[in-house]
């Protein structure tokens, strides 16, 4: 049912039944280690370049999900994934040759958000009865193909963020137990005209509040009704400045918000700088971190936001700004 | 929703809330970094001049030598680290400029000898030689007709 000109709501409200989220050495050594399913030894994960490595790392996630959540291929009838290399390639490789529908999407660090909002509406519309959501990203696949060789010997502004090597996903099923999926506001894309590809956060910011206020404003929900208002990766900068955007919005999350970008390192021991960010960055923390709290019972209601920039680095070369979005997906305990 | 913020006054915005570099400090690391790399040149100079090598040999051999230095540090995976603890102070020298060769290189190897390695080596180099030759061309026509 729709509630607002972004805003739909679930009549029969699909229920997260389970997740998994794989991630790399430099995430296990932060402070959601022992939330991780499995943390992979080395950044190569066993293969001969970075793109197969994080090819491997989204199936491995995926075959863990299936494990987890008590299911098989066969009753699977779409998988929604993405991811940052070109061609959404990782998501596209991860699942060659497999039996089961499979619809790639692009948002940038915000496709989980994207992936979750998609195949609710898909599930509500009573089209599909299990759906999987999986994105993934890899420090080093990043590297090359948005910044330099990793040998590379450069400084980066403390603006900057880290991407993660991590795959996160979850499993979306029409019956069952578990948090479930009841309100998704779809982002529009936003631009500020912030050109710094150093500082995505603050060219996030913008989208991510943007799309939490229009929730709002067409829910008529308020803040109090959320435990928590989690936003995808704004880091530092973003964070800090998204409440300040959303106070002038007149939604005050001062009280209630987390980012997932500030919770993947320990920022004082990391050499993260702003933050972590990338497709993997929001999903992982949300299957070790936050779903787990739904399902116990310690949060009851959360608004997740993940936030993308939609950038690349010809656009960027080319003299343009960063074009924003962040998508709202409303999970209840 | 309503944007908040003209993107010449959110730029104002963002860049009083983002943290600068510390540039004292980093100036000071880039000057340590910058200078051991040097002194280590002048310390190969002074012994291949005291092998008596004539001037031409010893500066090529000196040069040579840190190249090498950088490319064996670069390919164990030390030298990022110089950088990221000297700045410009590890990129300027030629040691740098080494490793600005050698690690696209080492990266590209995955996409073959010669669309990766071959085509990729100088993608951050390319520009310095494109108009550090192209410079020192016109400067020496310039040289050749004010002489």
């Amino acid at each position: 049912m729709r509630l607002g000109k972004q805003t739909v709501t679930f009549e029969k409200m699909p229920y997260i039944t389970a997740t998994a989220a794989i991630v790399g050495p430099y995430e296990g050594e932060g402070p959601l280690k022992d939330g991780f399913d499995r943390i992979i030894e080395n950044d190569d994960n066993g293969e001969k370049s970075w793109e197969k490595a994080e090819t491997k790392l989204m199936q491995d996630t995926y075959h863990l999900l299936l494990q987890k959540g008590n299911t098989t291929e066969k009753n699977i009838h779409y998988v929604l994934a993405g991811d940052l290399l070109n061609q959404n390639i990782a998501s596209s490789y991860a699942f060659r040759d497999r039996e089961c529908s499979y619809l790639g999407i692009y948002g940038a660090c915000s496709t989980f958000g994207e992936a979750v909002g998609i195949a609710s509406m898909i599930m509500a519309g009573g089209f599909a009865e299990q759906i999987i959501c999986i994105t993934s990203s890899h420090y080093c696949s990043a590297e090359r193909q948005y910044r330099y060789p990793l040998e590379f010997a450069t400084q980066r502004p403390p603006t900057s963020q880290w991407t993660v090597t991590g795959s996160g996903g979850l499993l979306l099923q029409k019956d069952g137990t578990g948090p479930m999926v009841e309100m998704f506001t779809a982002g529009k894309i936003v631009d500020q005209g912030i050109k710094d590809a150093n500082n995505m956060g603050a060219a996030m910011a913008p989208a991510a509040a943007d799309t939490i206020a229009t929730h709002f404003v067409e829910t008529g929900r308020k803040p109090e009704d959320y435990d928590l208002i989690v936003t995808g990766d704004l880091g530092a900068v973003g964070t800090d400045i998204c409440r300040e955007l959303l106070k002038q919005y007149g939604v005050d999350v001062f009280e209630r918000h987390e980012d997932c970008g500030l919770l993947m390192y320990d920022r004082s021991k990391q050499d993260a700088h702003s933050g972590a960010s990338g497709c993997g960055c929001c999903a992982t923390v949300f299957s070790a971190y936050f779903y787990p709290k739904l399902r116990n019972g310690e949060l009851t209601r959360i608004l997740f936001v993940p936030t993308g920039a939609l950038l690349s680095p010809t656009i960027v070369q080319q003299g343009e700004s960063i074009a924003c979005i962040a998508h709202a997906v409303a999970i209840a305990g | 929703m309503q944007k908040l913020y003209s993107a010449k006054d959110y730029q104002k915005y963002v860049d009083k809330k983002s943290p600068n570099s510390k540039l004292g400090l980093n100036m000071l690391k880039a000057f340590l970094t910058g200078g051991l790399i040097c002194m280590l040149g002048q310390l190969l100079m002074n012994y291949f001049q005291s092998r008596n090598l004539d001037q031409m040999d010893y500066a090529t051999l000196t040069a040579m030598c840190l190249i090498l230095l950088s490319v064996i540090l670069t390919a164990l995976d030390i030298y990022i680290y110089i950088g990221k603890f000297g700045g410009a102070g590890a990129s300027i020298p030629i040691t740098g400029f080494a490793n600005a060769i050698v690690s696209p290189a080492m990266e590209f190897k995955t996409e073959g000898y010669v669309l990766g390695v071959g085509a990729k080596m100088f993608l951050i180099a390319g520009p310095v030689l494109v108009y550090g030759i192209s410079s020192s061309v016109i400067l020496g026509i310039l040289y050749y007709i004010l002489k």
